[in-house]
């Protein structure tokens, strides 16, 4: 049996009185995507965040490629990501290649300006950006643009693991198709294992290979796709089936 | 009723205030101390550095050159006409070089740049904390510590001495512009006063003054930016503290130095 690229075991997180994740026991597989759904405010960024070490979990431990993601060198295990933020997180005092080329630029996997540039515009052209846009600054792309930006960054050190967190908030319905095409076409290309969160269920079929919905701090169904509609779980069927009565109060 | 549960309920509010303020004051050392600690170790991030030097201190020249000429002015005036009940007008240019090198140059100016960098700082670190850019710079493999913290503090730090060193050369100018155009004193003595009265010590002590003043300032605008709440009201909170709490400190720290440097 194949170590599980990421495998989440009994993890809590609080915040305060908040209990946000109580007892999270997930697996993702290698190369595999993973998609995880779940209601506002039920822990699927929080989720993200503790593999990344942006939070500390109370409970519980999360492993990465069989190891401790807490332990270890922090440098070395960051190189392994790439994240798509909800809202591109692009840094608006430097232009867009700046952006994109970012990690490229420092660090130990620095290169000279030049081969630094031409990798982020490759990057930006595979995600249907032109070259012209590289020197403008992220204020001055529309939202959709700002998304492609967000996900040339996050793919131009080649990661092992990328995270996409609500990859097509905010967008429009074509807009978010093409965007959802495009993360299902990179992760499939680069042989990525992915974890997208989303609300968004045209996100959900288009990019999933596995599903799992969060609900009350605990994963409360977990399984391929093409058992998502058949898989008999009032709380999964509510949710996927957009119904406002059901075991999920509409009220929060 | 118990003389206690009368006491209590009206007490209970000053504890948990002065245990919110010591506990503030702890983890602003200990952020303090990290940054130390980051300034040291690699990797060093000399672009952000320059660039820092070049936003807080060249562009806090204006602020700070026109804070400096009309204090020297005004303390010109200020000096003649107390030194005129005792006959000792002639005490001008000494008085306020001293007065501009060890105090007002490197007070006032602190206060400036906490008014104009504290807030920039914080609000842009707030910024960039509630729209998720420092997460995203964690998840980039760059310690936020070490690619916004230390060079902002580091530029303050380096950058207040010679903010200073031109503030005061610009306030005692606008104290010889008033002496010898509006009070009639003569140029040459002015001028000779002033050198022969100021010590090394003086303009030293100043610019250590500055320096530490620099430190806070950048500190207190990175640690609020850094620790802003959520939305245009945390960062709106952020940028506030940061300007009220760098200017307590400069006027503090700017008593104990002087303690320091002075008491006998």
């Amino acid at each position: 049996m194949t170590t599980p690229m990421i495998e989440f075991r009994n993890v809590h997180k609080s915040f305060g009185a908040n209990q946000v994740l109580r007892g999270i026991n997930l697996t993702v597989n290698k190369g595999e995507s993973m998609v995880i759904i779940g209601g506002s405010g039920t822990g699927k960024s929080v989720l993200i965040k503790t593999v990344l070490g942006l939070l500390n979990v109370d409970k519980g431990e999360i492993l990465v490629d069989g190891k401790d993601a807490a332990k270890g060198d922090r440098d070395a295990f960051l190189a392994r990501f790439g994240m798509l933020f909800q809202g591109g997180a692009l840094f608006d005092s430097m232009p867009v290649w700046q952006n994109v080329a970012f990690r490229l630029m420092r660090g130990s996997l620095k290169r000279p300006k030049e081969e630094a540039r031409a990798i982020a515009i490759e990057k930006m052209r595979r995600v249907g950006l032109k070259e012209r846009v590289a020197d403008l600054f992220p204020a001055e792309l529309s939202g959709g643009m700002q998304k492609r930006v967000g996900l040339a960054r996050a793919i131009a050190a080649e990661p092992e693991i990328i995270f996409f967190d609500e990859p097509t908030t905010g967008l429009d319905p074509i807009m978010a198709g093409v965007i959802n095409e495009l993360i299902r076409e990179i992760v499939v290309e680069m042989g990525a294992t992915a974890m997208t969160i989303t609300h968004d269920m045209s996100s959900v079929r288009a990019i999933a290979d596995q599903v799992a919905m969060i609900h009350e701090g605990v994963i409360q169904w977990t399984g391929p796709i093409n058992r998502l509609d058949t898989s008999g779980d009032p709380y999964l069927d509510q949710f996927i089936n957009a119904r406002p009565v059901g075991p999920i109060e509409a009220v929060r | 009723m118990s003389p206690l549960s009368i006491v209590e309920p009206r007490l209970a509010p000053i504890g948990r205030s002065t245990l919110a303020f010591l506990a503030a004051i702890g983890r602003i050392a200990i952020y303090a101390a990290l940054t130390i600690s980051h300034i040291f170790r690699p990797p060093f991030y000399g672009r952000e550095l320059a660039q820092q030097i070049l936003t807080i201190g060249y562009f806090s020249l204006p602020v700070v050159g026109l804070t400096a000429v009309f204090t020297g002015a005004a303390l010109a005036l200020q000096i003649y006409e107390g030194g005129a009940r005792f006959n000792a007008e002639s005490v001008v240019p000494s008085i306020v070089a001293i007065g501009m090198v060890r105090e007002l140059g490197p007070v006032l100016g602190g206060l400036m740049v906490a008014g104009r960098v504290a807030s920039s700082v914080a609000a842009e670190l707030g910024t960039m904390k509630v729209t998720e850019q420092i997460d995203a710079l964690v998840t980039l493999s760059t310690n936020p510590m070490k690619y916004l913290t230390v060079p902002r503090v580091l530029a303050a730090t380096l950058a207040m001495p010679i903010l200073v060193a031109v503030g005061d050369s610009i306030g005692i100018f606008g104290g010889y512009l008033v002496g010898t155009s509006r009070l009639g004193l003569n140029s040459g003595a002015y001028i000779k006063n002033t050198v022969d009265f100021l010590e090394f010590w003086d303009i030293s002590s100043g610019l250590v003054k500055a320096s530490v003043f620099g430190f806070i300032v950048a500190l207190m605008g990175c640690y609020h930016g850094m620790n802003s709440g959520r939305g245009a009201q945390g960062v709106g909170r952020a940028t506030t503290n940061a300007v009220v709490s760098a200017s307590v400190m400069i006027l503090t720290v700017n008593y104990l130095l002087t303690e320091l440097f002075f008491s006998s």
